[in-house]
């Protein structure tokens, strides 16, 4: 029987909540949070759709995957802004959260048109 | 209830970041049947149970969501007719020549006031469900592989007007309104649930201020057991689950949410009920939105209300 390959683990460091935890390097930033049950990145499609997992990274070495244009731009990108579900770890992390959800959905429509006239 | 006019949602156009990933995703998991691809790199699929030659068409992109939506209509005088009824109102229509969607005939396409493009077309090619139109089986190999729902059945839409874009179904296209979800003001429309069959819903839209976007798709299955095989798939293949199986006080479908390789979120559900033109609309008030939701959880739930694609 082959014995699997040791799995390779970083440190990810959430810079507003000071939350630290431990991500293999073959699971994203966002999985290895969850799976660990911990909080601070926003969690939602996880697959580099819908944006509220947005991070920046701030120190430390990643791969990406393809992430959707409409809420990371190309310059963004090549200056560490990043979806945490499309992003694995090289070496120990230091990032901080940019996206957030949306609460329109539950706003009164005079603050849901404000919102869209913010937006 | 004969089904005339606009019969059913026919087609749906997803954008996907990494093709062959959501080409074997659709394929593997969910289990649709590939149909065809055409020269502008798109993928067609349709669900096992269906007849025409496409229900889900994948285009890569560089960002997720759907591009647009097509409703079978019963025969092209309609198409015609409907054509011209969307012009009187003042919804501006274009046509799209037969053929530049695979084995479709030719569209018209509108923006509604959601900023959502749909089309109408009364031609798609009959392949059949891979049995005979005589003394067919109950069932075919294709119907065990992955999730295999019997069709693509509706959609959630978010996006601003829902008031105007209510007239525009029910007035003009024929949809009736089965269940909507009012604001906290008691007045205006969080959601609308619309159905042009007996379909508890063929189409819904829930307010937001962001034109144009993608809550779900939605995939039909036989029976509660199927809604946790489908569970079970998802987790199986480590699919992103979103949440369930649960059921919903709004149309009483039992389901469950996951997100496809790109994030665009879809369903796979059974039940509801039917519904007619002249039954009264059910109203949702804005405290008990929760349970009309989820009817367990009865409470909101964040990612589920606000992250769309
Ligand atoms: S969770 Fe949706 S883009 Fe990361
Ligand atoms: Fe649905």
């Amino acid at each position: 029987m082959n014995t699997p390959a040791p799995k390779v683990f970083h440190q990810v460091t959430i810079v507003e909540t000071g939350e630290v935890y431990r991500c293999r390097e073959d699971e994203t930033l966002l999985a290895g949070m969850e799976r660990l049950g911990k909080r601070g990145i926003p969690v939602g499609c996880r697959g580099g759709g819908c944006g509220v997992c947005k991070v920046q990274v701030e120190a430390g070495e990643y791969s990406k995957r393809v992430m959707s244009r409409a809420y990371v731009s190309a310059e963004e990108e090549a200056g560490g802004i990043v979806l945490a579900c499309r992003v694995k770890p090289l070496s120990d992390i230091r990032l901080a959260v940019l996206g957030k959800m949306k609460k329109n959905v539950c706003a009164t429509p005079s603050a849901a048109a404000a919102d869209a006239r913010q937006s | 209830m004969a089904t005339t006019g606009v019969m059913r949602p026919g087609h749906i156009q997803l954008r996907v970041l990494d093709l062959d990933e959501s080409v074997a995703f659709y394929k593997d998991v969910v289990g649709l049947v590939e149909t065809g691809r055409d020269a502008a790199g798109r993928v067609y699929f349709k669900a096992w149970d269906e007849r025409d030659h496409n229900s889900v068409i994948l285009r890569q992109a560089d960002r997720a969501g759907v591009d647009l939506i097509g409703f079978k209509v019963k025969d092209k005088a309609t198409l015609e007719q409907l054509d011209k009824d969307l012009q009187a109102y003042g919804v501006a229509t274009e046509r799209i020549p037969a053929g530049e969607l695979l084995e479709t005939g030719e569209r018209v396409r509108f923006t509604i006031p959601t900023g959502h493009v749909m089309e109408l077309y009364a031609e798609k090619t009959d392949v059949g469900n891979g049995q005979p139109y005589t003394n067919p089986d109950p069932w075919i190999a294709a119907s065990e592989h992955g999730i295999a729902p019997h069709r693509f059945d509706h959609c959630l839409l978010y996006g601003p007007n829902l008031e105007e874009n209510l007239k525009l179904f029910t007035e003009v296209l024929g949809f009736h309104l089965v269940e909507r979800v009012l604001l906290e003001d008691g007045k205006s429309l969080l959601a609308t649930f619309i159905s042009c069959s007996h379909k508890a819903h063929d189409l819904a839209f829930v307010a937001h201020p962001e034109p144009g976007k993608l809550h779900h798709l939605s995939f039909l299955l036989d029976s509660w057991e199927k809604v946790l095989r489908a569970a079970d798939i998802m987790s199986m293949n480590r699919v992103s689950i979103d949440i369930g199986p649960t059921r919903h006080g709004i149309t009483r479908g039992s389901t469950i949410y996951a997100f496809d390789p790109s994030g665009n979120r879809f369903e796979t559900f059974c039940g509801g009920y039917e519904t007619y033109p002249d039954h009264a609309p059910i109203t949702w008030t804005f405290d008990e939105v929760g349970a009309g939701i989820f009817y367990h959880d009865r409470k909101l739930n964040e990612r589920f209300l606000t992250v769309v694609t």
